[in-house]
């Protein structure tokens, strides 16, 4: 039985020790919004590629995004962000409406909360370092639902084709059966501008530390890479972004840390309040008449 | 023809005020087994205290509230699942990460031993077999009344989180308050001196520890105060855990306060785990929650 499915939670991951001679090299999705045009191509490939179901756009009123939020339905979701804000120096001042699109996607996290917390061994760390459910055996007990920091894993509750009354959680699985034969996810293949870029992980770093110089040399103060750190709560993500301003501009949690790091205090003090309930029965029993 | 553009002046840190985190997918199954799996396990150890201490009609009543609960608790947890006919998916791993896992197998251990003692004590067969049930019961039971304090801690939950060193004792007080006040209200009052105070000390330790999680969550707790869907719960779970304890203080060895008193206690109980559940929901539906601890610690940092 496994104790410990991604590696001791708070120490260096299982993966890809756990592969052996079968590992290989960690893949993952760079996603520079500053290139990001808002065409939801991504959207729609990976729709198609991964035959997710439809889910019935909303008017939101608010901009041009009416699929909302990553879900059971949606494993690229494009936000755009509407606002008015003083423009660059360089761009003579002022206020203008700033628009800034960015196509999100789970984050296959080193240290995934997800997969943490998964009773049935579902959810699971490929061969390639990325963060699949295994639909098959999940019973959609839900708990990956809120242990996820940002809010990607949903329950599917449409019925659609041969997937009746689901109730299985559903997300990205970086297109694992595209990977796996060393092609390119969905989205990243239909993505026009290469705002979304796929490749072994530590390539990706080094071209997102390159385009982050770029763009700060030309004035860009508020660009940053977001996840690219190992070192970071959840161990640095396998998609990361750059972002042009703060994480929760774009609905991303500015410091993301997994729950399961906190484990050993969470069942310290479950224990420590097990043995005070059952010390409290006995007192009671024992201390005094009938 | 002009087309407005919407743009958002209010607040700029978050996107359209949506929360981050996603709202659990829970249903109304679980609160009813946290409180049923709580008081069970805190039953276990009742009936084995009164039984050890020759208050047998006690130990009785306490056994067979243990036995009801942990009859009831694997039927809610399967019926909520997406797919309840995998349930038995629970048991191919077992997963120290996952505190559903560590629970899957406690309950499943416990409710079994259980099931022994009660068969064993119904057929007087077995002396010793028996005996090491009913002290393996007791042993287990506790740790079903606080794993699901565990297992909501274990979550991107703000409230939930970072309430993770005071859940586990916000549970615990209100599953020794339930299996005190149920025992109180089928045992005659005098068998049920124990009961009594395990229900009345037990209510006043929960009112304390919920005071003490709140102050300590600080502006987090808010969803207990003023959230849409917690603060009813909250409310009446605080008056209905009060209003009980005072009644079978007051009351003593009559009866009917006993009855009275023991089910305003249980309501509270119960009211307790729908306030904490859905507190869950307040907390993530608005992102100031995730947001705020967050940036707070990512600016300390630099």
């Amino acid at each position: 039985m496994k104790l410990f499915a991604s590696g001791t939670v708070n120490g260096p991951a299982a993966y890809p020790d756990s592969y052996g001679a079968e590992a290989r090299e960690r893949v993952g999705f760079f996603t520079d919004t500053s290139l990001c045009i808002g065409c939801k191509a991504c959207e729609v490939a990976c729709k198609e590629w991964n035959l997710v179901p439809t889910a019935d756009p909303v008017w939101t009123g608010e901009s041009y995004d009416n699929s909302r939020e990553l879900g059971a339905n949606r494993w690229r979701h494009v936000a755009f962000v509407e606002q008015r804000v003083p423009l660059r120096e360089a761009d003579a001042g002022g206020d203008a409406l700033r628009w800034l699109m960015s196509s999100d996607v789970c984050k296959h996290c080193t240290h995934a909360g997800c997969l943490d917390v998964c009773p049935t061994g579902s959810l699971i760390r490929t061969e390639l370092g990325t963060v699949v459910v295994q639909e098959d055996v999940c019973n959609g007990c839900g708990y990956c639902v809120p242990a996820c920091p940002f809010g990607v894993l949903d329950q599917r509750h449409t019925a659609y084709q041969e997937y009746e009354e689901d109730g299985r959680v559903w997300k990205c699985t970086l297109c694992y059966d595209r990977t796996k034969d060393g092609l390119e996810p969905a989205c990243s293949k239909a993505c026009p501008t290469d705002s979304i870029q796929f490749g072994p992980l530590d390539e990706l770093r080094q071209r997102a530390d390159e385009r982050l110089e770029r763009l700060q040399e030309e004035g860009w103060t508020g660009a940053q890479l977001y996840g690219r750190d190992p070192e970071d709560g959840v161990g640095g993500f396998g998609a990361f972004f750059l972002l042009l301003d703060r994480p929760e501009v774009y609905r991303l949690p500015p410091d993301p840390v997994v729950p399961t790091r906190h484990l050993p205090q969470i069942y310290a003090a479950a224990a420590t309040a097990a043995v005070a309930l059952a010390a409290g029965v006995v007192g009671a029993v024992l201390g005094g008449r009938r | 023809m002009r087309r407005e553009t919407a743009t958002t002046p209010a607040d700029a840190a978050s996107y359209y005020g949506r929360g981050i985190v996603k709202e659990p997918v829970w249903t109304w199954e679980i609160p009813w087994y946290f409180w049923a799996g709580g008081t069970s396990g805190a039953s276990s150890v009742l009936a084995l205290s009164a039984r050890r201490a020759g208050n047998h009609r006690l130990a009785r009543a306490a056994h067979a509230i243990a036995l009801a609960g942990f009859a009831v608790s694997p039927p809610l947890l399967i019926k909520d699942l997406g797919r309840p006919e995998r349930f038995l998916n629970m048991l191919r791993v077992f997963k120290v990460t996952s505190p559903m896992s560590v629970g899957t197998w406690l309950l499943s251990a416990t409710a079994t031993v259980n099931g022994v003692a009660t068969a064993l004590s119904a057929t007087g067969r077995l002396p010793r077999v028996r005996h090491a049930a009913e002290w393996s019961a007791a042993a287990l039971g506790p740790t079903i009344s606080t794993y699901t304090a565990a297992l909501l801690a274990d979550t991107s939950i703000p409230v939930w989180h970072e309430a993770r060193h005071e859940l586990p004792f916000v549970f615990a007080a209100s599953s020794a308050a339930s299996a005190g006040a149920a025992a109180a209200m089928f045992v005659p009052p005098e068998d049920a001196a124990p009961a009594r105070r395990l229900a009345i000390g037990g209510a006043v330790a929960e009112l304390g520890l919920v005071e003490l999680m709140e102050k300590r969550l600080g502006p987090l707790a808010e969803p207990y105060e003023g959230g849409r869907r917690a603060a009813p719960y909250a409310k009446a779970a605080k008056a209905l855990t009060a209003a009980g304890a005072a009644t079978m203080l007051l009351g003593g060895r009559r009866r009917p306060a006993a009855i009275v008193g023991g089910a305003l206690v249980l309501g509270g109980a119960i009211a307790e785990r729908w306030a904490v559940f859905r507190a869950g929901w307040d907390s993530a539906a608005d992102p100031k929650y995730t947001v705020g601890p967050q940036r707070a610690r990512a600016d300390a940092r630099g």
